[in-house]
C-alpha cells in the first residue's frame, strides 16, 4: 500500500508487531479553514516516532505529546486546537480553523 | 482501541473492503462495520447501522448528526487504469498510487511491460477491450489511454465509454483527438458519449516531459473526482 492517506495504519501496525507500544489520533471535527480533513490519522509509537499528519505540522508536537501520555496511561483524549484556544499564541492553527483531534491507544 | 479492532480494520484495508470504525467520544466504546455488521463493544441501533452505511457509500467521515458517535470511513479505493506500459505510465502509476488509487497498467505488448520497470504496479497483459472490461470500471474508476496508437486506444476507449469510469483521458494532439473521434463515431458513440473523453488528456500546464504530462493528466483527474463526480 503506497496511499500516503493509509500510510499511518501501516506504520502503526509494523510497529505493534515488533511489540512497540502506540497510539492513533484522529482529527475528528473541523470548523472553518483547517489543513487536513475529518478522518485524517497520526500513528504514533512509543519512542515518539510518528507517521501521517493532522494538521500542516503546527500542532503536531502537541498531539505526539498528548499521544505518548496516553500510550502511557491509556487513558483517551480530545485535544482542541484554534486561534480561540489558551494554548493559541503557543500552539495553534495559523490558517485560523478549530480542530478537534482525539487520541486514543491502540492495545 | 481493541486490537481485534485493529487488526479487522487492517485486514479490511489489505483486502480492499470498504469498512468503518464508530467511536462514542463520550464513553470511549468503539466497533467495526462492514457490510452491515458491527462488531466490537459499541452497540449501534439498526438506525445508526443504516447511517454508517450511508457515510460508507459516500465515502465520508465525520459525526451521526445529534450524537456523540464518530464514524472514520475506510472508503473503497479509487482505481485508475492505464492503457499502455509507456515512458508517461512510468511517472503516472506510482503519482496516481501516492494519490490513493490502486494501479493497472494493461499493455499487450510484453516488451513494453518489461522495459517500463513497473514492478510495484499490477499490469495486464491483454488486449485493451478485453482488459478494461474484465476490470469492471465503476463511479470510481479513472482510465486514461496513453499508447498513442489507434489499434490500442481505440478498443479501450469503447469499452471505456461502455462503462462508469468518472475519468476518461486520452493523450494525443488535438489532430489526433479529432481523428479519434471521427473513428468511435463511425463505430457508432455519440457526441454525448464522446464529451466523455478529456482529450488533449491534462491540465494545461505547459507540460513537456513524461513526468510533468503525469502531473497533469493526475492534476486532472483529481479536479474532475473533487470538483465535478463528486
Amino acid at each position: 500500500m503506497k496511499d500516503i492517506d493509509t500510510d499511518p495504519l501501516v506504520r502503526l501496525s509494523e510497529w505493534r508487531a515488533k511489540g512497540q507500544c502506540t497510539a492513533l489520533a484522529t482529527v475528528v471535527q473541523t470548523w472553518g479553514s483547517s489543513p487536513r480533513p475529518v478522518g485524517s490519522h497520526l500513528a504514533v509509537n512509543e519512542a515518539g516516532e510518528f507517521a501521517g499528519s493532522v494538521s500542516g505540522g503546527c500542532i503536531e508536537g502537541a498531539v505526539i505529546a498528548a499521544a505518548l501520555a496516553t500510550i502511557e496511561t491509556g487513558e483517551t483524549s480530545m485535544l482542541e486546537f484554534g486561534v480561540t484556544n489558551d494554548m493559541a499564541w503557543e500552539v495553534g492553527l495559523a490558517c485560523g480553523g478549530t480542530v478537534h483531534v482525539y487520541v486514543e491507544r491502540v492495545e | 482501541m481493541k486490537s481485534s479492532l485493529f487488526d479487522s480494520l487492517c485486514e479490511a484495508l489489505l483486502s480492499k473492503h470498504a469498512c468503518a470504525t464508530v467511536s462514542n467520544l463520550a464513553t470511549d466504546k468503539q466497533c467495526f462495520v462492514q457490510s452491515g455488521n458491527a462488531g466490537g463493544d459499541l452497540e449501534l441501533s439498526s438506525a445508526d447501522i443504516q447511517s454508517v452505511e450511508e457515510m460508507i457509500a459516500a465515502d465520508v467521515s465525520g459525526h451521526i448528526a445529534k450524537t456523540d458517535l464518530f464514524v472514520r470511513v475506510y472508503g473503497p479505493n479509487y482505481r485508475m487504469i492505464i492503457v499502455g506500459a509507456v515512458h508517461i505510465a512510468q511517472a503516472l502509476a506510482p503519482m496516481a498510487q501516492l494519490a490513493g488509487f490502486d494501479v493497472t497498467i494493461i499493455d499487450p505488448r510484453e516488451a513494453f511491460v518489461q522495459a517500463s520497470r513497473l514492478s510495484d504496479v499490477a499490469s495486464i497483459r491483454e488486449w485493451p477491450d478485453d482488459g478494461v472490461t474484465k476490470l469492471e470500471p465503476d463511479l470510481r474508476t479513472a482510465i486514461v489511454t496513453l499508447t498513442h496508437d489507434p489499434k490500442l486506444d481505440d478498443p479501450a476507449l469503447a469499452a471505456a465509454l461502455k462503462s462508469d469510469a468518472f475519468y476518461i483521458g486520452s493523450l494525443g494532439s488535438k489532430k489526433t483527438h479529432a481523428k479519434r473521434i471521427r473513428r468511435l463515431t463511425e463505430q457508432g458513440f455519440t457526441d454525448a458519449d464522446l464529451s466523455r473523453i478529456h482529450g488533449p488528456v491534462g491540465l494545461d500546464i505547459g507540460a513537456k516531459t513524461p513526468s510533468e504530462i503525469a502531473v497533469s493528466i493526475l492534476g486532472e483527474v483529481v479536479t474532475i473526482r473533487r470538483l465535478v463526480a463528486a
